[in-house]
């Protein structure tokens, strides 16, 4: 990282001296690695807090299966409460609310909740997330066309072997384009753990601009970072779906 | 629709049974609820707030959209290109991205000649913010929509003499509006759902009267769950009707075409 740093930061140093804007993020080590961090956090947040969702997904669709009534509708319930709701008020709920509640560890004099911002974080999103996934996953899961799985039956493979066999990487490949969807929308509302303090990019650039008030200058990196981790996560995602294409099989 | 309706209801009466039953074991301060009560006439005051600013942004974003979206289906690439672009590029950004950039970039006061001055108020500078993602899905929308209106309408209407104008406007987005619907009232109720981050720029709506009045009420722990649960509430019975009936209006027209 260094490395980089003693790569550009002759360029937008020479940028500051001529013209006066100023992209110290780029050429002081200081703030380099405030937004070094900010990144760091920003992109483990993302990836965090889309495996849980994705996890959550799973879990209640396969819930959804069950013959259970009670817990159909309590997922039902939890899918329209969270769908319903301003995420950014579902994390402050998580991380004020609950986070007070939250059992504290002993760190020798002190005591520290043992969850943190960024754990609320990843827990809040993924939760949120995982209400949309839900109904993304069981409309896969219902798309499965059923001669396929008479046909598995037919085989002489075992309801399981028929399940994790054919049934989920088919819904997997079926419900991938509306996934993609709602992953990406997830990754921009990652951003919101910027109320519960989490240091991510907004927050570390935020420190930055409070000190050097560079405003336009860092508001402008900020916007770039997450279109550029936004479009490379849609691309990953796009490449995902043509790569798992299955010949002769469309939509 | 009815179970849906049913099971959404049940899991709130699941969460308000579990809330009290939380602050119940570790409250040292006073009754949350019971000041919550207090407090339900100033919150609902600020959401009235919320309320306003989706509905002007809404508005905004329509306006806008639509003109974007005429621009990005528009054959002349000098128009195309950039309204792509402006669109690509609103649409990936977050909500919060685009709200510190506009309350940061835009100036408090505005002159414009000959019309005095006016004075733009972090509200208002919100109001337009929330307007910006939503336009651009709005743009996107409707270029989904035109693409999705089979070649043969364009054909006859070439045909019989209509020129791309007209045919747009008399036989292609007459169309359009039908299958637009769903989306639009789904972007709204995201819209509403992002009014709360104007709170984080200091607007006193229901979030932010929400923080003012735990502050004001003496910031015990046991006022959390209540007063951001009783917010979620408000919320979501706003936005529970609007996305019943979009799904509604969304399976109609799945059937009819």
């Amino acid at each position: 990282m260094d490395a980089i740093l003693t790569l550009i930061a002759p360029f937008f140093r020479d940028l500051y001296e001529t013209t006066g804007i100023n992209f110290n993020v780029f050429y002081d080590p200081y703030q380099f690695k405030r937004f070094l961090i900010g990144a760091e956090n920003s992109i483990l947040l993302i990836l965090a807090a889309i495996l849980l969702s994705v996890i959550v997904g799973v879990a209640g669709a396969a819930i959804q299966q069950s013959r259970s009534t009670w817990l159909r509708w309590l997922v039902g319930g939890y899918i329209q409460l969270f769908r319903n709701t301003p995420p950014m008020v579902q994390l402050l709920f998580f991380y004020f609310g609950l986070g007070a509640y939250a059992p504290q560890v002993d760190m020798g004099g002190y005591y520290q909740p043992m969850v943190s911002a960024f754990g609320w974080a990843v827990i809040a999103l993924g939760i949120f997330g995982g209400a949309f996934n839900v109904e993304i996953f069981r409309s896969g899961i219902e798309a499965v066309p059923k001669a396929t799985l008479e046909a598995a039956e037919s085989l002489g493979f075992k309801p399981w072997q028929t399940f994790v066999y054919f049934t989920l990487p088919l819904a997997f490949r079926i419900c991938l384009p509306a996934l993609t969807t709602n992953l990406v929308s997830l990754a921009k509302t990652t951003s919101l753990a910027y109320v519960i303090s989490v240091p991510e990019m907004a927050n570390m650039l935020n420190q930055v601009w409070s000190s050097t008030f560079n405003i336009p200058e860092m508001m402008a990196v900020l916007f770039c970072f997450y279109v550029g981790v936004v479009w490379l996560l849609a691309a990953f995602l796009h490449w995902l779906e043509r790569r798992l294409r299955l010949r002769g099989y469309s939509k | 629709m009815k179970s849906f309706a049913r099971s959404g209801v049940l899991g709130l009466v699941c969460a308000f049974i579990a809330a009290p039953a939380y602050a119940a074991d570790v409250s040292t301060g006073p009754c949350g609820f019971c000041v919550l009560w207090d407090w339900i006439p100033f919150i609902l005051n600020g959401f009235a707030l919320n309320v306003v600013i989706s509905i002007l942004a809404m508005m905004l974003a329509l306006v806008l959209g639509i003109g974007l979206g005429l621009m990005q289906i528009s054959e002349s690439k000098l128009a195309s290109v950039p309204a792509r672009f402006v669109t690509q590029l609103l649409r990936n950004a977050p909500w919060i991205v685009i709200l510190f950039m506009i309350m940061s970039l835009i100036p408090y006061r505005i002159e414009v000649q000959g019309w005095g001055n006016f004075i733009l108020s972090d509200w208002i500078k919100a109001t337009f913010a929330f307007s910006l993602p939503v336009m651009a899905n709005v743009s996107e929308i409707l270029r989904g929509a035109v693409a999705s209106v089979p070649k043969g309408q364009w054909e006859s209407a070439e045909s019989l003499a209509f020129s791309r104008g007209q045919s747009l406007r008399w036989i292609i987005l007459p169309q359009c509006v039908k299958q637009m619907i769903p989306h639009l009232m789904n972007w709204f109720a995201l819209l509403v759902l992002a009014t709360p981050l104007a709170s984080i720029i200091g607007v006193r709506e229901a979030v932010g009267s929400a923080q003012a009045a735990m502050e004001s009420a003496g910031s015990s722990p046991t006022l959390l769950i209540p007063f951001y649960f009783f917010l979620m509430m408000i919320f979501f019975i706003f936005i529970y009707p609007v996305a019943i009936w979009s799904r509604r209006l969304e399976r109609n027209y799945a059937i009819n075409s």
